[in-house]
């Protein structure tokens, strides 16, 4: 074994680049989920925004317009859960494991022209001056843009959340949507658009994973982090910044597991693989006794009966 | 204007009506997919639903449905009792995969004896590894009130795992030259899931399958239990009001579901698997979800269903050998199924009015 052989500063830097797509989806399921609405299918809409983002990126050579389609697709895909669970009705678990299925064939087919295939790199920003700080610098402010944004996006949920009018419909929309709709709110229509913004930011973070981290095309490439980022919004009891803070913790478990993979431990790399799935499971038991901010309306249907 | 009007009762002409529907529906939309794919749709169709029944090569195919369709009824029989009390267990791809390495390490672990009772001593010990997997999201839930829906799926990154260790350290075949996987255990005797009928495709896994259907039937129809479970999904306060205890019920639901999906996987892994390997799960457990939806989450209806979806197995095999159709097709396919299901189910629980707006 061999630890001196992990660098602490790229390990760091890569704990950033780990926890973006967790982080991204996460943030679009927390709104989602303050609106009352459970969409399970998040790891879905994630890998079927890694093949949207990856193919567009590839075809076009711009990894921009791949970002683009990826958040794109992930929207779409979500309008099925749309349907499903706010025209049709439908049980929002049984739709959310559909629309995990059905995402994932999709994604599978549309891939098949494009594995061993490699996208156009995307560039990382030197941020000037910051960027030269030493050691603080190269951790921080070399990155890519859409790392920066999914930070900036938490803080724009937050602020949403917080402050606005907007968000404070939608929370109500969550806690109580009888009562919501009695004051005249569009419970069907801001459930909606929640269901579309969390499947927007799911296509971007699968889009962060196959053009960014990985980067490349295989099947089931998400292998799970949509799974995650539902048990880190339950983890960061509906929190925007615990959202932010637990997606680094993850993301720092993945990196410190794969470092340890890489510097030939004496722990075999199964076991090491095992390890984020499990510390996952062992902090949603530590976390499953504070359930008291959990939108008092998730997962149950709304409707306007006269 | 469109109005929605809630039923009374959930219409039981709708409910026997919307699996039929949902399956024409996906036909139709599969044919389309199958058209973008530049494929001819009525034959990819006539593939996949009648070839293995009628075609050419039957009798090569019909044993084969019922190869694929006994570890699928056989797990979602154990998931049906769970979905219809709420209690979601998403992770019988990690249960199958832990009853198949348990009772294979039975087997590895006695080889090369042979004896009358290695076969049984398999079963219950892929059971029990199934069971012990369905068992902690269970406790997990009951005693501190972790979703188990995350808790049993992250299991079966764990499982995969797990297995991938096993078939390439300790249950590696010794004699293999190198090769990841285990023995075959086809060619041991004592531990083969050989057919009960010669070329008939009726495996014990097949025997198993069907007694579950009938223990699940007479569970849910005439045991307290089996009311319990019906109430506690269909009014979940007026089940506490009569003294259901949840707990009793989560252990009980995902302790079956985790067993019966263990068992699934014995019998795949000392049949027609025969060996532990990398990549042994195909998948059953998730498809298993759409088994149990699509049979109505009832006995006989997942009976059905479970062949309907065997059939899109191996007709799926067929159009993908005949007409170069992508494996990953028939798993938008089935997951269009799911899809056109539960959209249509709002037909079972609604009435659909058309009103003129401004009057009622």
């Amino acid at each position: 074994m061999d630890l001196s052989a992990i660098n602490p500063i790229l390990l760091l830097a890569s704990l950033m680049v780990a926890a973006t797509p967790i982080l991204l989806a996460a943030t679009g399921e927390l709104i989602a989920e303050k609106a009352g609405v459970l969409n399970l299918g998040v790891e879905g809409m994630m890998i079927f925004g890694a093949i949207c983002g990856f193919a567009t990126a590839v075809e076009t050579g711009s990894p921009w317009l791949g970002f683009l389609a990826a958040s794109v697709g992930g929207a779409v895909l979500s309008l099925l859960f749309v349907i499903l669970t706010q025209l049709a009705l439908a049980n929002q678990v049984a739709s959310g494991l559909a629309l995990t299925l059905f995402g994932l064939g999709l994604s599978a087919l549309l891939g098949q022209g494009y594995v061993g295939v490699k996208p156009p790199p995307t560039p990382d920003l030197h941020i000037p001056g910051l960027s030269q700080i030493p050691f603080v610098g190269e951790i921080l402010f070399t990155h890519d843009v859409v790392l920066y944004f999914s930070i900036v996006l938490v803080a724009l949920v937050w602020l949403f959340l917080r402050s606005t009018r907007a968000g404070l419909i939608l929370r109500a929309v969550g806690e109580n949507h009888d009562a919501a709709h009695a004051l005249g709110y569009k419970v069907v229509l801001i459930r909606s658009l929640a269901i579309v913004f969390g499947g927007a930011c799911a296509g971007l973070g699968g889009a962060y994973i196959s053009l960014v981290r990985v980067p490349q095309w295989t099947e089931g490439m998400t292998a799970g982090v949509g799974w995650i980022a539902l048990a880190l919004v339950v983890f960061a009891s509906w929190r925007p910044w615990r959202v932010l803070i637990g997606a680094y913790l993850f993301g720092g478990i993945t990196v410190l597991q794969l470092n340890l993979q890489a510097a030939g431990v004496a722990i075999p790399v199964e076991y090491l693989a095992m390890s984020p799935y499990i510390i996952t499971i062992v902090v949603l038991v530590l976390l499953s006794r504070d359930k008291a901010r959990a939108p008092a309306a998730l997962g149950r249907i709304f409707h306007a009966s006269s | 204007m469109i109005k929605l009007e809630r039923r009374r009762q959930p219409s039981q002409a709708w409910s026997y009506a919307t699996p039929a529907l949902a399956v024409v529906a996906t036909m139709f939309f599969g044919g389309l997919l199958f058209a973008a794919l530049g494929k001819n749709p009525v034959e990819a169709i006539r593939t996949i639903f009648w070839e293995p029944l009628f075609g050419e090569f039957a009798f090569y195919y019909r044993p084969q449905l019922l190869v694929k369709g006994a570890p699928l009824v056989l797990i979602a029989i154990g998931l049906s009792l769970g979905f219809r009390a709420g209690i979601w267990n998403i992770g019988a791809e990690g249960q199958y995969i832990m009853g198949a390495l348990a009772s294979a390490g039975v087997a590895l672990a006695l080889y090369p004896l042979e004896a009358w009772w290695i076969f049984p001593a398999m079963i219950i010990a892929g059971a029990l590894g199934g069971f012990i997997w369905g068992m902690i999201p269970a406790i997990l839930k009951a005693r501190f009130g972790t979703n188990e829906i995350l808790v049993s799926l992250m299991l079966v990154y764990v499982a995969e795992q797990f297995l991938a260790s096993m078939s390439l350290g300790l249950m590696k075949n010794p004699e293999g030259m190198g090769f990841p996987g285990s023995r075959n255990l086809q060619q041991y005797p004592s531990a083969f899931n050989s057919e009960v009928i010669t070329n008939s495709g009726i495996h014990y896994g097949v025997v198993a399958a069907l007694i579950a259907v009938i223990f699940a039937y007479v569970l849910l129809s005439r045991h307290m239990l089996g009311f319990q479970i019906r109430l506690t999904g269909e009014a979940p306060r007026a089940a506490r009001f009569a003294g259901v205890e949840p707990a009793r019920l989560i252990l009980f639901c995902l302790g079956v579901s985790g067993a019966l999906a263990g068992l699934a996987g014995m019998f795949e892994v000392s049949g027609p698997s025969g060996q532990v390997s990398i990549d042994f799960n195909a998948g059953y457990g998730f498809t298993a979800i759409i088994v149990a939806f699509l049979g109505r989450l009832h006995p006989v209806g997942i009976l059905l269903a479970g062949a309907l979806m065997a059939l899109t197995y191996i007709g799926g095999e067929i159009a993908q050998g005949n007409l170069g159709l992508p494996s990953a097709a028939i798993q938008v396919f089935q997951g269009m199924l799911l899809f056109f299901l539960l959209a249509l189910d709002l037909l079972t629980n609604f009435r659909i009015r058309f009103a003129v707006r401004g009057t009622a």
